[in-house]
């Protein structure tokens, strides 16, 4: 198990004030909120925030933690020494937050696992209630979710241990993915939740897209974004091309005079759904080195044929 | 292990769910959805609570709100404002990685 450092995650000092943890918190709290951050290790950090908040703010597990010493480092191999806990005792079974399920081995360690109130249902006779709905992430590539896939996922689903502590099982499914899904959209699989109580049904199980990034294609909602690269001379004399697709290669006639940026549409060849998606498709002129003389000489031919200076509008 | 038969539903603008559903799905009482329609943060089509059904967005949104509340203790207008912006941010840094 590794050593935690509360305050080092805080950013303050060992002998901050209770005011100053609280404010120290809120900041954190605001800046690594996973629904706001765009750091990306958002979640995590809020996590780990909210664990040393757990401790700072209780006087009672504060001192408890703070007798560890202060010569620990962060992630360093620890652990508790023997009834360090004596002397002090936490209400609650240590937790105070609703959110805990998620702390880290250290923090279960010094200050006990949560209690599984809310999951011991009272087992009254002819009692019914439907299952809990779950809730879980999962990537899918922009392939997949434009022809539907089939995943085996593994969840881990919260259990009540022979003692009454909360613990972890996994849970093996194979899901199809419908063909059409998008980026933070979800999926709900019937019936796959929590089990329900008497003869009521299970629960409900909602999978969150997390669509993988693509090494050409760009996805907003339904629609697609490629970039093309083109010649000038495809570009200027309108020819036709070939333009990679989802659903495979297809030729599309440039329109002559068209420009770097500029912007066509493939209706339809999106992301389906009931209003299939378009795909964009971006013109990136490409222009050849000029290597041989004989390349060089073309060059020249186009310079004083063209009589074309892009910086006019520079004023220049 | 072969693929079970279960009933898959695409929770997008197109989807419907009642207030029961929502409810269960959030694993919020229906006060807190009522509150937030009456905030005007979630728009259900029909007149009535029992009529009301709401987009698969609504799921996303009450979700957000209840984050919001709980580790930020912001209020019920506040969180409405934050949605606001959070949905706006999204939509810049969509078209951001549009444009690549």
């Amino acid at each position: 198990m590794e050593y935690r450092d509360y305050y080092e995650i805080m950013g303050i000092k060992r002998d901050a004030t209770q005011d100053e943890i609280k404010r120290a918190y809120r900041k954190l709290a605001r800046k690594y909120h996973p629904d706001v951050s765009k750091e990306s290790d958002a979640e995590a950090r809020f996590k780990e925030v909210g664990e040393a908040y757990e401790v700072l703010k209780d006087p009672e597990k504060r001192a408890a933690y703070d007798q560890l010493g202060s010569n620990w480092q962060q992630g360093q191999e620890f652990n508790p020494p023997p009834g360090w806990q004596d002397g002090y005792e936490f209400s609650g079974g240590g937790y105070t937050n609703a959110d805990s399920a998620q702390f880290s081995d250290f923090f279960e360690d010094l200050f006990g696992r949560a209690q599984a109130g809310g999951f011991q249902q009272e087992q009254r006779r002819g009692f019914q209630m439907k299952g809990e709905d779950h809730h879980a992430k999962i990537g899918v590539s922009i392939d997949d979710a434009y022809h539907g896939a089939e995943r085996t996922i593994t969840l881990k689903m919260p259990e009540l241990d022979a003692g009454g502590h909360l613990a972890t099982r996994d849970h093996s499914l194979n899901v199809k993915i419908p063909k059409g899904v998008t980026q933070g959209q979800r999926i709900r699989l019937r019936g796959q939740g929590g089990p329900g109580m008497g003869d009521a049904p299970a629960g409900d199980l909602y999978l969150e897209i997390d669509l993988l990034p693509h090494s050409i294609y760009r996805v907003d909602g339904h629609d697609i974004y490629v970039d093309l690269p083109v010649t000038p001379w495809e570009t200027a004399l309108g020819e036709k091309v070939s333009i990679p697709t989802l659903g495979g290669k297809v030729e599309m006639k440039i329109p002559a005079g068209s420009q770097s940026g500029s912007k066509l549409r493939l209706k339809g060849r999106g992301l389906p759904g009931k209003n299939n998606g378009d795909q964009y498709v971006i013109l990136k002129i490409e222009t050849p080195e000029a290597k041989t003389e004989e390349q060089k000489e073309l060059y020249r031919r186009m310079q004083e044929e063209m009589s074309f200076n892009p910086r006019s509008r520079l004023g220049v | 292990m072969p693929i079970q038969s279960m009933k898959i539903d695409i929770i997008d603008e197109h989807f419907e769910f009642t207030l029961e559903e929502l409810c269960q799905c959030c694993a919020v009482p229906d006060e807190i959805i009522i509150a937030m329609v009456e905030e005007g943060m979630l728009s259900p089509v029909g007149s009535s609570p029992a009529e009301w059904r709401f987009t698969g967005t609504a799921q996303r949104h009450v979700e957000i709100t209840l984050h919001l509340q709980r580790d930020l203790r912001v209020n019920l207008p506040g969180a409405a404002l934050a949605l606001e912006l959070i949905e706006e941010i999204e939509m810049l840094r969509r078209q951001l990685r549009v444009k690549g």
